[in-house]
């Protein structure tokens, strides 16, 4: 049977989220464009957005998706970065493309590792798991010389610079090109796996888990996969956040104000979306710029920046109290209440 | 297909407890292949919890449970499922963040065959499988008129239409035996109707064996071909429905707190 | 042996104050079901207002009464505007949510009153006593004692008064404690503002040792393996738990530390829960749920 004889068996498409690849994909160089210019928006903001968002879509797979609660995004960031520097040094050798995606595969083993307990465990238990891999990798990354190189700062920047296939990257298109790249390939192999069997069973491990085991779902592997997939994404976004964005990077880089950070992109984005990690990174990234702003041009000048973060701080806080409370499906929902409530959330049938 | 002699499930003294408290004492009774065998009692008797021991949630204290010739001493979900057991529970445990279509294929999981590079890159090899899981998905979505909230999220339907999406998802996946913890409860009576003639059907048409919990006495006399009459975790009575209905013990104890129930 | 005692001996003194700390999650825990992720930027918020109080000149005892006064309050606003709003909601959003507070807590508590540094002197000398030559630090002692005592104290308040029982009700079956009429809403406020004092008792100790800083909301992280190792609905877990965390810690510094390169104590209590779930996954008292469905 052909598939014009059974459209509605045909595979489904997120058409909101399509379309929000599609726009983000054609969207975000044009946007770009009047900024090229300006070497400061794409080094300062658009590069570590990506990233974020990034980080948000690998958190968002294991939290969102597959209600695994993590405390440790940044611990895998961090192996990320630290697997990336490693094999770029020790290894000279392989292409950077090819070095991130071995990174990736490095944290998604120890994201693995450190899931093994979900399998006994349920809900906010699972932080301890996580915050070990936290605490345990910043540890590790800081103790033995040998993972930065004996450096006397005790950071990691890459021996030859950020060079794709013997271009050179390190330009602010460079870097924007090789975020946005790795960003929109992340994205859509994210979407087509989130609505495959494995997205469909995670959904049902987080919605019931009890139930879909005793219906069949392979609930074990079902954690341990999203585990892996989460830590892979958040292994190369690491990698990113510390080469393409920092330049050079710390143990610091990746503590657990970063993990935190991470959450609280995909609670304001929106849980269980892929385009919430990119809202909640926007908003991330732009409300300190905006709250700048606001007390720049209110105060004209000088405001304490101690008190500012403070401000920043419990705006944050009281975001994500508003949101669990009033709109758990975060900015996502927000800016999807126009679309019809059936087609909003979950698949239509149709191609 | 399974010999007629041999019976699809048998419980051989099942004994489960709580905390000390014990649930069910030494049960045993058995389910022929191709038979609706219905489980009544008061609340407390022990019905969903025997179900949740047939799908490896609980496990037993002590007895035996024979699921077509083979023993065990407990089972595991998974295992359970694979053996062909499905399931609908009693208070809907559905999948209330994801559509109609998309519980029912959860359903099939344990027929999935791919991997995780070949779901993430939608080889043909995924492609298929997904076009076939949604077709099967469909097929059993329309037997319980379904189709037009294929896409609807679970979680905004009525009760009535969720209990009908939890029988759905509960034999997509062609179980040979299924455990069905009060269907019908919460539908009126020309829902109850209709979903009683679907189950008949899917037992006559498709020999399905069938162990269903309901408190409808009405529906379960016209329906059931056996029924077990359990009480505080004990057998009352075992038999066909014509002989439960005049048994004595059975109308002493569970129209009895029937009755009380209906006085609290 | 006498440096292995003194260790040990060391190590229990610093666990109870993780256990101290513990206890006013194993409160909240037990009556709302909620992992408060706050409770360390609460402790940190009401050691800060002591500190900031006695610093104008407020006598000590007004200072805890004002400072009592405020937790109250804050436990009130907590439970109408947090806890009400997400009822039956799922655990996981009850404890991001108690994360969003600590945030919020933090920038209030730093924002009004100042992130820097505060000594904190509650009079107790911090002279080392000599038990043959065993040495062990009277501060801890009266913390130690301090700790049992607020331990003991809430066994009793939990055990024996109403409040407690109808608590207790509430955390074993909240449908079934609504329908007897208990005010469901006014526990949480209890509980919470209870929590809060427990929070001000150890933010004090723990304040007076190492300053009244930001830093004091982290012991929401050292209060999570005990958690975990006691389980999380018993005062006598947490307080065992504290000891076990307390006395391995140290123990594992000092003779496993050494070959790992030293400063294994961040993580270490952790990978020490990780064992214990896989061991007893409901902790030492937790108790096992039963699944329904």
């Amino acid at each position: 049977m052909s598939e014009i004889d059974l459209p509605i068996a045909a595979p489904t498409i997120d058409k909101v989220g399509l379309r929000a690849v599609g726009l983000a994909a054609i969207a975000l160089p044009v946007l770009a464009g009047p900024f090229l210019a300006s070497e400061y928006w794409i080094n300062a903001i658009i590069v570590p957005f990506l990233i974020l968002s990034l980080a948000g879509l690998g958190l968002n797979l294991l939290t969102g998706y597959a209600g695994q609660l993590s405390l440790g995004a940044g611990a895998f960031m961090m192996v990320g970065a630290y697997a990336t520097f490693s094999l770029q040094l020790r290894v000279p050798d392989l292409p950077l493309p090819l070095a991130l995606v071995v990174s990736g595969l490095i944290a998604a083993a120890l994201g693995l590792a450190f899931g093994i307990p979900s399998t006994r465990i349920k809900g906010f238990y699972l932080i301890v798991s996580t915050l070990a891999a936290q605490f345990f990798f910043e540890w590790l990354f800081l103790k033995f010389p040998w993972f930065y190189d004996g450096n006397s700062s005790a950071t990691i920047a890459l021996p030859r610079g950020l060079t794709v296939f013997g271009l050179n990257a390190e330009t602010p298109h460079g870097r924007y090109y090789l975020t946005l790249g790795t960003v929109l390939l992340v994205t859509l192999l994210s979407f087509n796996l989130v609505r495959s069997q494995t997205g469909r069973n995670w959904m049902a491990t987080r919605d019931m888990d009890t139930a879909a085991a005793v219906i069949g779902v392979p609930v074990v592997r079902a954690k341990l996969q999203a585990f892996a997939v989460s830590s892979f994404i958040l292994g190369i976004a690491g990698a990113l956040w510390a080469f393409a964005y920092l330049g050079s990077a710390s143990v610091q880089s990746f503590g657990l104000s970063r993990s935190y950070q991470i959450l609280f992109i995909i609670i304001i984005g929106g849980l269980g979306t892929i385009r919430g990690a990119y809202l909640g990174a926007a908003f991330v990234s732009l409300l300190p710029l905006a709250l700048d702003w606001l007390f720049q041009h209110l105060f004209s000048g000088h405001v304490d920046a101690g008190l500012l973060q403070n401000i920043q701080k419990g705006i944050f806080g009281l975001l994500i109290m508003w949101f669990l409370i009033k709109e758990p499906e975060g900015l996502a929902r927000l800016l999807g209440v126009k679309l019809p409530a059936r087609r909003r959330l979950f698949p239509s049938s149709q191609t | 297909m399974t010999t007629p002699t041999r019976p699809a499930l048998e419980l051989k003294n099942v004994s489960l407890s709580f905390k000390g408290v014990k649930a069910i004492s030494e049960l045993s009774f058995r389910v022929e292949a191709g038979e609706i065998c219905a489980l009544i009692g008061p609340n407390g008797a022990g019905k969903s919890s025997l179900l949740n021991i047939l799908n490896g949630v609980y496990v037993p204290d002590a007895g035996e449970i024979i699921l077509e010739g083979e023993h065990f001493s407990r089972m595991q979900p998974l295992e359970a499922a694979r053996r062909g057991i499905g399931r609908g529970f009693q208070n809907n445990a559905l999948f209330s963040g994801m559509s109609v279509i998309d519980n029912a294929i959860t359903g099939l999981s344990r027929h999935s065959r791919l991997t995780l590079v070949e779901e993430m890159f939608r080889l043909p090899r995924a492609r298929h499988e997904e076009r076939r899981f949604r077709e099967r998905a469909h097929e059993v979505l329309r037997l319980f008129g379904l189709d037009r909230h294929a896409a609807t999220v679970v979680g905004t339907l009525p009760y009535g239409v969720q209990k009908k999406v939890e029988l759905a998802r509960a034999i997509v996946a062609e179980p040979r035996l299924v455990l069905l913890d009060e269907p019908l409860a919460g539908m009126n009576a020309s829902e109850k109707q209709e979903i009683a003639a679907v189950i008949a059907r899917l037992n006559r048409e498709l020999k399905l064996t069938i162990v269903l919990i309901e408190h409808d006495i009405g529906i379960v006399l016209e329906l059931a071909h056996h029924v077990v009459v359990l009480d505080y975790g004990r057998k009352l009575a075992d038999g066909p429905p014509e002989t439960i209905r005049d048994n004595p013990d059975v109308i002493a104890a569970y129209l009895g707190s029937e009755r009380a129930e209906i006085a609290a | 042996m006498s440096m292995f005692l003194e260790t040990l001996i060391g190590g229990l003194l610093a666990g109870t104050m993780y256990s101290m700390v513990a206890i006013g999650f194993v409160l909240i825990y037990k009556a709302s079901g909620v992992f408060n992720y706050a409770q360390g930027s609460i402790l940190l918020f009401a050691a800060l207002t002591f500190v900031s109080l006695t610093d104008q000149g407020v006598p000590a005892f007004g200072a805890i009464a004002l400072t009592i006064a405020l937790l109250v309050l804050m436990a009130i606003t907590i439970e109408r505007l947090l806890l009400r709003p997400l009822t039956n909601r799922s655990p996981m959003t009850l404890f991001m949510a108690t994360l969003g507070l600590s945030y919020l807590v933090e920038a209030v508590a730093q924002g009004t009153m100042g992130s820097q540094v505060r000594a904190l002197d509650l009079g107790i000398d911090d002279l080392p006593i000599f038990l043959g030559d065993i040495m062990i630090s009277q501060f801890d002692l009266v913390a130690a004692g301090v700790a049992l005592t607020l331990g003991i104290a809430l066994s009793l308040l939990f055990n024996r008064t109403r409040i407690g029982i109808q608590l207790r009700g509430v955390a074993d079956d909240t449908r079934a404690a609504l329908s007897l009429g208990i005010d469901i809403n006014r526990i949480w406020q209890i509980v919470w503002a209870v929590a809060g004092i427990v929070g001000l008792v150890a933010g004090l100790l723990w304040g007076a040792r190492q300053g009244v800083q930001f830093s004091l909301s982290l012991v929401v992280l050292k209060a999570l393996p005990v958690l975990i190792i006691g389980g999380f609905t018993s005062i006598a877990g947490a307080i065992l738990g504290g000891l076990i965390v307390g006395a391995s810690e140290s123990l594992a510094e000092t003779y496993i530390g050494p070959f790992l390169g030293g400063g294994i104590t961040p993580w270490f209590a952790y990978a020490l829960a990780l064992v214990f779930l896989f061991i007893r996954p409901a902790g030492l008292f937790g108790e096992r749920q039963i699944e329904r469905v």
